[in-house]
């Protein structure tokens, strides 16, 4: 069972032994161009998660091909690298200049304006450019997640990345003004877990695509419900912030969760969900 | 860096505030200026907090109930454990020759260990009341002025300035001292690096706070 960061929750080159305790790294989200992000304030807790307005602060493509990637290669371990861009052709020309790692498309961000074309039509553009392994990754504020998931499937994506943050608003204690600069940012953390499970539990039930589940994972018992919903691998975001020693103790606990109810491997979990409701129902 | 869950010691207020020690574990305590990443109990992120005493055994944390996570932390008994990560971030140089220790309100949390470090040099204090400014007795060798005096009135020229404290104070000594080196704060989910959340302007550019300071030059 793979363990993987959520894209944006971890820098590599500021904790490399970090980066090392996964089975494979995630960049923060690639852009053509750099970008500053957004004016702080950027970030503020709120009773069960947190809410980020960041604006996909990053080198740009250039600079990560040049000075980033190479340094990432030196971890040791599998690299993906988290694609954006403002049209479909821009998320294509990044996928053209990649070699070496699995793409994952970032098509859900929820702090910066969005491109124009769907879906669907950026993953065709990208499976165009590339051979690589393109992941998808959506937003659980879709109408009907399960339908993005089969147009994806349909325009040639390799898999999932289930979920991305869901907007969200905090207002300062004080004035009672948005706390964040931005206004709105990206909900996530604990009060994500049952909307990335049931947009997991969705997808899995509506593609053969494998999926990255995450939302909200803290401990191996978060971890083994994503799975059994459906998922193959599972990336842990907001967790690595508190606690950057998340990887190790999550997977020892998701062992010991699956031995004590007999299963030999967390795989064998995989999409149990789906079987235990066709029985109940 | 390195995490770890260690034991409360004790609690004892101080005017407003909270002096809280733990149990230092294997922690490296770090030098003066850098900080930890503090469980704060029942909340989704950990709070900075800097070094206030270092010892052998023990790290102690001076804490400004002003919110949820400080509250808790405030709310920690002897006995309780909590999780720290750190030390985190870059403190200050102390290559100074005439160093000079200004704070402010809960800015003079760092500075009983930069004193130790420094060899106790002299110190000046701001406090908005005679009730904040019990904390001076914190420090060694310090002048306290209360509001309506602020520090930049009673700040003698020829020192090395190191100093923390409210953003408008760092503010008007980075315009005073241009040589001075201001620990600086920012909200942060991570103090590592991870999440980028604690952008502040550095020479016209954003930079996260928690990799380039919190400690910065003036100029
Ligand atoms: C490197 C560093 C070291 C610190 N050391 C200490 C210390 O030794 N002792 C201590 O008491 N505090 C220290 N702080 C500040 C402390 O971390 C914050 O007060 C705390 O995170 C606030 O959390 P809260 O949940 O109690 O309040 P919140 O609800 O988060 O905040 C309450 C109010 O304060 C504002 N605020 C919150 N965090 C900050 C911030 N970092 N800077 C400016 N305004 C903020 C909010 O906008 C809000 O209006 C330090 C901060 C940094 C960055
Ligand atoms: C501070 C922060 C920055 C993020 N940046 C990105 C990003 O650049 N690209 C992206 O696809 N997702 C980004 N995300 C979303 C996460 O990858 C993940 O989908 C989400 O946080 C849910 O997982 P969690 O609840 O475990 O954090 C970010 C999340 C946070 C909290
Ligand atoms: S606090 Fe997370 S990057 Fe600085």
């Amino acid at each position: 069972m793979l363990l993987l960061n959520a894209s944006g929750c971890l820098d590599a080159m500021t904790a490399p032994p970090v980066a090392r305790s996964l089975d494979a790294y995630v960049t923060k989200t690639i852009t053509p161009l750099p970008r500053e992000g957004n004016p702080p304030v950027r970030i503020a807790e709120t009773e069960h998660g947190m809410l980020n307005a960041i604006g996909l602060a990053n080198p740009g493509r250039d600079r990560f091909l040049v000075t980033v990637l190479p340094r990432l290669r030196e971890l040791g371990v599998p690299i993906w690298v988290s694609v954006g861009g403002f049209s479909a052709a821009e998320y294509a020309e990044t996928c053209a200049a990649l070699e070496g790692v699995t793409i994952e498309l970032n098509l859900s961000c929820p702090n910066v304006d969005e491109a124009p074309e769907s879906a669907a039509e950026i993953v065709s553009a990208c499976r165009a450019a590339t051979a690589l392994p393109l992941y998808a990754k959506l937003s659980p504020a879709a109408w009907d997640v399960a339908e993005s998931a089969r147009a994806v499937e349909a325009a040639g994506a390799d898999g999932l990345s289930l979920v991305n943050t869901i907007r969200g608003l905090a207002l300062d204690d004080r004035t009672l003004a948005p706390t964040l600069a931005r206004g709105t940012g990206g909900y996530s953390g604990p009060a994500l877990k049952p909307i990335a499970l049931a947009a997991v539990y969705a997808c899995a039930h509506a593609t053969a695509l494998p999926i990255v589940g995450m939302g909200g994972v803290r401990s191996g018992r978060d971890a083994l419900d994503l799975i059994a919903a459906g998922a193959s691998a599972v990336a842990l975001g907001t967790i690595l912030f508190a606690d950057p020693d998340a990887p190790a103790r999550v997977r020892s606990e998701l062992d010991a969760e699956c031995s004590a109810r007999g299963y030999a491997a967390p795989s064998d979990a995989r999409a149990i969900a789906h079987e235990a409701h066709a029985h109940a129902s | 860096m390195r995490r770890e869950a260690l034991e409360v010691v004790a609690n004892e207020g101080i005017g407003p505030y909270h002096l809280i020690r733990v149990k230092r574990g294997a922690l490296h305590p770090g030098d003066p200026g850098q900080f930890f990443m503090l469980e704060a109990p029942g909340r989704v992120l950990p709070r900075p907090m800097s070094v206030c005493f270092a010892h052998a055994s023990e790290l102690a944390f001076l804490i400004d109930p002003i919110g949820p996570g400080t509250r808790a932390l405030c709310e920690l008994r002897p006995g309780d454990a909590i999780h720290l990560l750190g030390p985190l971030g870059n403190g200050w140089r102390l290559d100074v020759e005439r160093p000079l220790l200004v704070g402010g309100g809960i800015g003079v949390a760092p500075l009983p260990y930069l004193s130790e470090r420094l060899g106790r040099p002299p110190a000046l204090l701001g406090f908005r009341s005679e009730w904040h400014a019990e904390a001076a007795a914190l420090v060694p060798n310090a002048e306290v002025v209360l509001e309506p005096t602020y520090v930049t009135e009673a700040l003698p020229g020829g020192y090395d300035v190191l100093a923390c404290g409210p953003e408008p104070m760092l503010e008007a000594l980075r315009a005073l001292v241009p040589d001075a080196q201001l620990a600086w704060e920012a909200p942060m989910a991570c103090g590592y690096g991870a999440c980028y959340g604690c952008a502040v302007e550095v020479d016209g550019v954003l930079e996260r706070l928690c990799v380039k300071g919190p400690v910065l030059a003036a100029a």
